[in-house]
């Protein structure tokens, strides 16, 4: 099969930048550590999560020095806990699960963009550099009052 | 070529009644979706409140099922059965229309059933349908009829291409025909996944004959058919670009054997790649999803073989009709004809729309844009822009020439005004999409102002636009209905229905294009590859099954 010589080049140029982005990518995944959310997999009976460990206490609770570990359950139409107050240059893991339906959590002005999937627990870790009142928001429709869906982070 | 004062039609007569019924059921569904989509933009907007017996995701609902599914599934259709009656004599097989016909049908029944179960309020879950959200059994037959009816088609196609080769033993397909087969093999081994999801774990579970159902599994099995969706939405554009562009504008196929390659390659890449619209979910490992990305990424090398045949298709036959230069051939084109202009149109945008769609599947970078309206932006531009604009360019010469009429310089002139009315709403729509996207605004969301947090008020003033965008589209669609009821009241004549020619020069394909076993083949390795560990795993660890919920 006849491929112009033009087109040859085009496909070589094309192809090498493919390989370079994916490499790039690559790198950052696994090298580096840039994964997208909810790497563990860990697994909870949607039914009965609120009868078990950590679940069962949803809120924040401190890990370390200015690190703290955020246990959030989402449901129809909210968020428990439905706010939280850090200091500034808190670094956050958040672990997320759902009650009922698939529901979203992202922080607005942030990268923490993550589905809560019942029977799946999701994780992802945040350092809240600048203060603010951070609107967190259910992105996934989950019935007739989503657009209500929300929670505050208060940074101060 | 008159013949007892009838023009002659392009394609047997009966094989256009098959093709009319599509085409217009597909505007149908356009038309009412529409409305839909008009409403949802002044809802956001601001501009206007629904009465309270309709809910916006009702509304959502039906805009996603009729536009995505409906509208797009009867026009692909219908336009693979025309060219596939036109290049492979002119005539389709009775088995063949019957097979449509039965497909037509089943389509049908499904879609009336549906819209039926959405308007009751009984299947508020949107177009993805996503459990544990559980609608009316009816739901999920009438889409299990849709999918199938769309099977039916396609085996009335591969009869007719089959029949054709035995017909013409040795003799290289032709490319339409190949085209289309391509096309349909791609989407019913995808529709295989949704058809699983739907007939072994939807319908037993919304009868309630099991109590629960595999989230994961089923989010797995949607987006095994969900991607290679898009490309069953953009490969028919393709055609159109690739087969009958170089007609329109006087020139000859660039290269018929590459033009299968990169359909081929589109069948082998298009499907093994769902997990890059779960790379925020949790129990798929980094390991395949990443895989998945790169399988992704793949597709790419047809999208830039098709680049290149199209810009040079373009220069040759510029140069054939005299232009110099590297950029003469631009004179040369027919800017005037919408049979040429709205599919060109449809090319330019899918420059952004390509970048866009890049962004989106890059791993880490999707967590800015992921459900947001960034999306939403995304995918009007490609499948409510690319795709549409090139089914439109399409519409406006098949109409003619399936009911032996004239497309008159007064309708080409409205079309023209049609593709830039079109193109204005869009750019204020889905320009505003993108942009209120990344500061974060969410998609499938009602009007809301989120107990007036600031970031929530800055997103208004790019809601408004969005409405207003949205109001020009609409004007859009109204416009397109009025040229197609003067298509049908156009003078008789004949229209042509363009198919390019190879060039004289040109080398047959390879064989290994037409073995089908062995292409069939390679398709399903790769899904074993991409597929077999992650979802051996979810099922044979599933995680505990959700039970069903009605939260609308
Ligand atoms: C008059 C023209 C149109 C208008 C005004 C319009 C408007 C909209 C709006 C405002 C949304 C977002 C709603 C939200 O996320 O809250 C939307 C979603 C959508 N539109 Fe359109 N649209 C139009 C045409 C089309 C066409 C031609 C297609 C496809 C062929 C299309 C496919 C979709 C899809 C698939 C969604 C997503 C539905 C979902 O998220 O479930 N739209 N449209
Ligand atoms: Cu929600
Ligand atoms: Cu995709």
């Amino acid at each position: 099969m006849h491929m112009h010589r033009l087109e040859k080049w085009w496909l070589v140029f094309g192809i090498s930048m493919l390989a370079i982005f994916l490499l790039v990518l690559g790198t950052a995944t696994f090298a580096m550590g840039v994964t997208p959310p909810g790497e563990h997999r860990h697994t909870v009976n949607p039914e009965t999560v609120t009868q078990n460990e950590p679940f069962d206490k949803p809120g924040l609770r401190q890990v370390g020095d200015n690190e703290y570990e955020a246990v959030i359950l989402a449901f129809v139409f909210g968020y428990s806990p439905d706010r939280i107050e850090l200091p500034v240059g808190a670094k956050v893991n958040f672990v997320l699960t759902s009650t009922d339906v698939v529901h979203g959590f992202h922080i607005i002005g942030t990268n923490v963009n993550m589905m809560a999937v019942p029977g799946e627990v999701n994780h992802t870790s945040y350092t809240f550099k600048e203060p603010g009142e951070y609107l967190v928001l259910c992105n996934e429709y989950c019935g007739a009052a989503h657009e209500q869906m929300q929670m505050r982070i208060i940074v101060k | 070529m008159l013949t007892n004062g009838t023009p002659e039609l392009q394609i047997d007569r009966k094989d256009s009644r098959l093709v009319l019924a599509h085409i217009l059921f597909a505007f149908g569904a356009l038309f009412l979706g529409g409305i839909a989509g008009l409403l949802q933009g002044l809802v956001r907007g601001g501009v206007v409140k629904l009465p309270a017996e309709i809910g916006y995701y009702q509304l959502l609902t039906a805009h996603g099922v009729l536009m995505a599914l409906i509208f797009t599934t009867y026009f692909i259709i219908g336009f693979l059965i025309s060219g596939v009656s036109k290049t492979t004599g002119g005539k389709l097989l009775p088995i063949s229309r019957h097979l449509g016909w039965l497909g037509y049908g089943l389509m049908s029944t499904g879609t009336v059933v549906g819209t039926i179960c959405i308007l009751l309020n009984q299947a508020t879950v949107l177009y993805t349908f996503y459990a544990p959200m559980k609608a009316s059994p009816y739901f999920y037959i009438a889409l299990a009829l849709v999918v199938v009816g769309s099977w039916m088609s396609g085996f009335g196609m591969f009869y007719q291409f089959g029949y054709w080769k035995k017909l013409h033993k040795g003799k290289v397909t032709p490319l339409f025909a190949f085209m289309a087969v391509t096309t349909m093999l791609m989407w019913i081994v995808a529709t295989l996944g949704v058809a699983a999801e739907v007939l072994l774990q939807l319908i037993p579970w919304s009868f309630g004959w099991v109590d629960t159902v595999n989230v994961m599994l089923s989010r797995t099995l949607f987006w095994f058919f969900g991607h290679p969706l898009v490309y069953f939405w953009l490969l028919p554009a393709y055609m159109c670009w690739y087969v009958v562009i170089p007609k329109i504008i006087g020139g000859k196929l660039f290269s018929d054997a590459l033009a299968r390659l990169a359909f081929i390659l589109f069948l082998l890449f298009s499907i093994p790649v769902g997990f890059h619209h779960q790379l925020m979910e949790p129990g798929i490992s980094p390991f395949w999803k990443f895989l998945q990305v790169i399988l992704t990424f793949m597709v790419i090398v047809p999208s830039l073989m098709t680049a290149f045949s199209l810009f040079a298709t373009f220069e040759q036959a510029g140069r054939a009709l005299g232009a110099k230069g590297l950029f003469g051939w631009f004179r040369k084109m027919p800017w005037s004809d919408v049979r040429f202009f709205a599919p060109f149109a449809g090319m330019l945008t899918f420059i952004p729309a390509g970048a866009g769609g890049i962004i989106n599947a890059s791993n880490q970078m999707n967590a800015v844009v992921h459900n947001t309206l960034f999306i939403t932006g995304h995918f009007h531009l490609t499948v409510a822009t690319t795709v549409a604009l090139t089914f439109f360019g399409v519409t406006y010469w098949l109409i003619p020439a399936l009911t032996g009429r004239k497309l008159t310089a007064r309708i080409n002139k409205l079309g023209m005004i049609q593709t830039v009315v079109w193109l204005v709403g869009m750019f204020f729509m889905s320009g505003a999409m993108h942009t209120v996207g990344l500061l974060g605004s969410p998609r499938r969301t009602a009007y809301t102002t989120y107990e007036n947090h600031p970031d929530a008020f800055l997103w208004m003033p790019y809601h408004v636009a969005m409405a207003i965008g949205g109001t020009i589209l609409f004007i859009g669609i109204l416009l397109l209905i009025v040229n197609i009821v003067l298509l049908f009241r156009a003078p008789r004549g004949q229209e042509e229905f363009p198919i390019a020619e190879a060039n004289a020069s040109a080398e047959a394909a390879p064989r290994l294009f037409e073995r089908w076993g062995v292409l069939i083949s390679l398709v399903v390795v790769l899904v074993l590859i991409a597929y077999m560990v992650p979802v051996l795993d979810m099922i044979n660890n599933p995680v505990p099954g959700s039970k069903g919920f009605v939260t609308w």
